[in-house]
């Protein structure tokens, strides 16, 4: 077993995990803590969403659950990094695509040099222009 | 609202100079990025008073200059957007942004997960393993020029210099733009300036 960490937009949990292989696997219980799904008997379950677990028996196993397949079978971006310990799960294509298409400008709250943070939402009443820029 | 593709440090320098009226945000972590499907700066984004986007991302520059090289008039995009600030354009058709939206693809966030791993890793210290995913991530998305040139300078590159030129111009030589400006003048939120 080794200090694995699993990122997100906004959070890192650091797990206890099997990596060997080339394979990362994380007991089950690890994985409930650190992204919130557990494992019942109809699969991986998140509030009301249940993913079956596939019958080949690639994905748990009794080193636990390998993070690359779990994170392909809930359908999330995933970048895993047996070597390096470390994995990031993103947001989905179809999640991102879904907002954008309805044309109502995703919320966002990012902070300003010093530190305040300013909301889409705080303009609401007036037209804004975003202008994303960058020094490189 | 402009909103810096940096970390603090690299953009303040720019924003201390321009001493601006308006919010200069920071998007360190690539958030705004990621929910707006954010490729190349600078990127600008139209929204009404209702919250709804009324032009998708475009390329506009505040100088002549950089509008040729991004092939569209800036003094068009202006003459538009004072238009539709001034009230004096009618609300574009949905279909019709729709059409000019690029939607991110699972590739696309692939990318995306694994230069926010490769970012992680340069936090850490791990320079060389970071530049793996920052590899990764411009295999996955070619266009996606926030990750292929905005990740120059954690490899040591030159975002300026002649790698940043070899890569636009293979890009230009397999037959893509660089910058794919949104038509001005039609009715997507910008006023025909004729």
């Amino acid at each position: 077993m080794t200090t694995f960490t699993i990122l997100e937009e906004s959070s890192a949990t650091t797990v206890d995990a099997h990596v060997a292989d080339g394979r990362v696997r994380v007991p089950a219980l690890e994985l409930e803590r650190a992204l919130g799904w557990e494992l019942q008997p109809e699969g991986f379950c998140a509030g009301t969403v249940c993913y079956p677990v596939p019958r080949d028996g690639e994905i748990v196993t009794d080193d636990g659950v390998d993070l690359a397949a779990f994170a392909a079978l809930i359908g999330r971006p995933a970048a895993v990094d047996a070597v390096e310990r470390a994995a990031f799960l993103g947001t989905p294509a179809q999640e991102r695509a879904f907002a954008l298409g309805s044309l109502v400008a995703p919320a966002f709250t990012l902070p300003d040099l010093e530190g305040r943070a300013h909301s889409l939402a705080d303009w609401r009443g007036r037209k804004v222009l975003l202008a994303a820029w960058a020094s490189w | 609202m402009t909103i810096a593709i940096d970390a603090a440090e690299a953009a303040r320098p720019w924003i201390e100079r321009a001493q601006p009226t308006h919010p200069s945000l920071i998007d360190g972590a690539h958030l705004f990025v990621d929910r707006y499907a954010i490729v190349n700066v600078p990127t600008v984004i139209w929204i009404d008073e209702g919250g709804r986007i009324v032009r998708p991302n475009d390329v506009a520059f505040t100088t002549e200059r950089g509008g040729e090289y991004a092939g569209v008039s800036t003094a068009a995009q202006m003459a538009g957007l004072r238009a539709w600030v001034r009230g004096a354009v009618p609300p574009p058709d949905p279909a019709a942004l729709r059409a000019l939206q690029r939607l991110p693809s699972d590739a696309d966030q692939q990318a995306r997960a694994h230069v926010a791993l490769g970012r992680w890793l340069f936090d850490q210290g791990r320079a060389q393993a970071s530049a793996r995913h920052f590899e990764r991530g411009g295999e996955l998305a070619p266009h996606d020029f926030v990750i292929r040139r905005g990740t120059m300078p954690l490899r040591g590159m030159d975002p300026f210099g002649e790698d940043f030129r070899t890569m636009a111009q293979a890009w230009r030589d397999a037959g893509h733009r660089y910058y794919e400006p949104l038509p001005v003048g039609d009715t997507v939120g910008g006023a025909d300036p004729g």
